[in-house]
């Protein structure tokens, strides 16, 4: 008996050798994307990601609300890296509507995104230790990350989804004895990171299975325009923190971390590096931060953006996070696009996954620095 | 940028009048009300109506001008080069010449990456704009800046992605890392990208049977 199928139900042909798997969009493997991946006994033939299932429509969103009102839902997609989503566009709304913002509140801004920084590798470590079956790096920074939580908790009054920072400063000050408190936790925190090395880093097996895996050279790297730690692990110096300063991180002492191999072992690697750096800005912003003064400009009711366009971008946990915004003359942005580090760096799974072994699936795609969330908007 | 602030002068005086600040809709001098009395109205009740953005041009830095000046002396008439901001370079060209200044752009500019592909819906004047964010890893002095490659594209009012006539040729071959880009910008706009290998959906289900969503006629409902 034969039916006919509507299209595109039709059965795949099967041939011998190839078998088809779909990895997701379920899989705690691999987030809310699905993988579709051809195999050839445990090799991996080809891949052809296929993201979308979280897709919100963040910018068609963009486009019926006024500037402030768009604050909040711009930041969901990485919720718990909100304040670097939200910090290119506030910098490309502060260009468009032309207002200055004060000294300290560029200061209070670099510190909420250097520790939401912290919160989202922590993040992302954890999963990344629980992917290759390393459940006590999952405990530790889970277990860690509450500390940056407790403080951005005390900044801005939300756990997660801060909507602290906003076009002319950050929505308030800082509490009473921040300073001494942050400095306290982040001081700690440096010295509970150095203990990361031993059990995570130096351990044989996720050497075994992370070295020489996916390896991406440095033209690929180029050639492919990956960002982020991607892009650092494959040896490229580029940093837009150092490449193009935003609003006090040239007056910081930081350096940028790269590392020449390429391959998952250096990409899950300079991300941790990076929290190092993260802490010395921060101390660094602590100490040169004006002690007292306004922090946020007063603006317009209903502010309008002239006939204009403006693009700007910042370094974000997952690489550079850019906002193209068009206005004309209307209280809402006219065209708002986000472009993210993980839409960026999706072009290397099917790149870095031909060749590999199914089992290393989960360890090379997790050291992209991958957010599902974020690539769909 | 001269052109674009004279536009931003006049269209702010005419959106002035009817903006969606609150109008004094009950009484009946609403109805009557001149542009001239609606803006006395406004001067009386204390509302500003000066356009947000001060306008005061600002001088090209060298480096911008280099860049700027090395494009328009070898294009001429085929591009429009417009200093938008500091680092910001913009240059827009016809779909026609765009892959020529691409391959200028990648191999005598040293341009390497492109970092966003975005698409703006003009109904009014029929067209799309797509426009292609570059940067440059290779380049030291280049790091920080951003040169946008922009076209235009017709636009048909009932659309047919892949069949009609609003098609451009994908710079996939030019910039690698466009290949995402572009997917995405087709199915969010329906232009459909000549040349590029793999013109499927990407983020939109594969049963999705209305317009392109990012037009500016598709509306979000109960909005």
């Amino acid at each position: 008996m034969t039916t006919q199928l509507p299209p595109g139900f039709e059965l795949e042909k099967v041939d011998d050798r190839i078998m088809t798997l779909n990895v997701g969009p379920q899989h705690p493997g691999s987030g809310h994307m699905r993988l579709i991946i051809k195999v050839d006994g445990d090799y991996i033939v080809s891949c052809d990601p296929d993201p979308g299932y979280v897709h919100r429509g963040e910018e068609k969103m963009a486009e019926y609300r006024n500037y402030i009102q768009n604050i909040p839902h711009l930041e969901r997609p990485v919720i718990h890296d909100s304040s670097n989503i939200l910090y290119p566009y506030c910098l490309a709304v502060e260009d468009l509507l032309g207002i200055e913002v004060p000294e300290r509140a560029k200061y209070v801004r670099v510190i909420a995104s250097e520790l939401n920084r912290c919160i989202y590798t922590l993040y992302w470590l954890a999963i990344y230790g629980i992917f290759l079956g390393h459940s006590t790096m999952f405990m530790w920074s889970a277990g860690d990350r509450e500390l940056f939580i407790d403080l951005l908790e005390a900044m801005s009054g939300a756990r997660v989804t801060h909507a602290f920072l906003v076009p002319g400063g950050v929505r308030n000050d800082l509490p009473a004895n921040f300073e001494e408190r942050c400095l306290r936790q982040v001081n700690y925190f440096e010295k509970r990171l150095r203990e990361y090395e031993d059990i995570f880093y130096q351990n044989p097996l996720l050497k075994a299975r992370t070295e020489d895996t996916g390896i991406l050279s440095r033209t690929d790297a180029i050639r492919l325009g990956t960002t982020g730690s991607v892009l650092r692990a494959s040896g490229v110096d580029f940093d837009i923190r150092k490449k193009e300063p935003y609003d006090v991180y040239e007056n910081l002492d930081f350096d940028t971390v790269v590392m020449k191999e390429g391959d998952s072992y250096a990409r899950s690697r300079v991300p941790y590096l990076e929290m190092f750096e993260s802490c010395r800005i921060i101390k660094d912003a602590l100490r040169k931060m004006p002690k007292s003064g306004s922090v946020r400009t007063k603006l317009k009711p209903n502010p309008k953006g002239g006939n204009d366009e403006v693009y700007r971008r910042i370094e974000s946990g997952r690489g550079a996070l850019g906002y193209y915004i068009v206005s004309n003359n209307r209280p809402e942005p006219y065209r708002v696009k986000i472009s993210v580090g993980s839409f960026r760096n999706l072009i290397c799974i099917p790149y870095l996954l031909k060749g590999e072994k199914l089992g290393n699936m989960p360890a090379v795609y997790w050291s992209l620095n991958y957010w599902p969330v974020e690539a769909d908007r | 940028m001269t052109k674009k602030k004279e536009k931003d002068e006049e269209s702010s005086e005419t959106t002035d009048a009817h903006s969606d600040k609150p109008e004094p809709a009950d009484t009946d001098l609403a109805k009557t009300l001149t542009k001239e009395e609606a803006r006395k109205f406004y001067e009386e009740k204390g509302i500003d109506l000066s356009p947000d953005v001060p306008i005061h041009p600002q001088p090209i830095p060298e480096f911008e001008k280099s860049i700027s000046d090395k494009i328009a002396s070898i294009f001429g008439s085929k591009v429009t080069v417009d200093y938008v901001r500091p680092k910001r370079v913009r240059v827009s060209t016809k779909k026609e010449d765009i892959l020529d200044v691409a391959y200028f752009i990648r191999d005598e500019l040293k341009y390497d990456h492109a970092e966003s592909v975005a698409g703006t819906d003009y109904p009014d004047s029929k067209e799309i704009e797509i426009i292609y964010h570059l940067g440059s890893y290779t380049d030291e002095q280049k790091g920080g800046q951003i040169l946008s490659l922009a076209t235009r594209v017709p636009r048909e009012d009932i659309p047919s992605p892949g069949i009609d006539k609003s098609r451009t040729p994908s710079l996939r071959d030019v910039f690698y890392s466009v290949e995402f880009h572009e997917r995405e910008c087709f199915e969010m706009f329906g232009v459909y990208f000549e040349g590029h290998p793999d013109n499927r959906r990407l983020l939109l289900p594969e049963d999705w049977a209305d317009i392109p969503p990012f037009r500016k006629d598709f509306k979000i409902k109960g909005r």
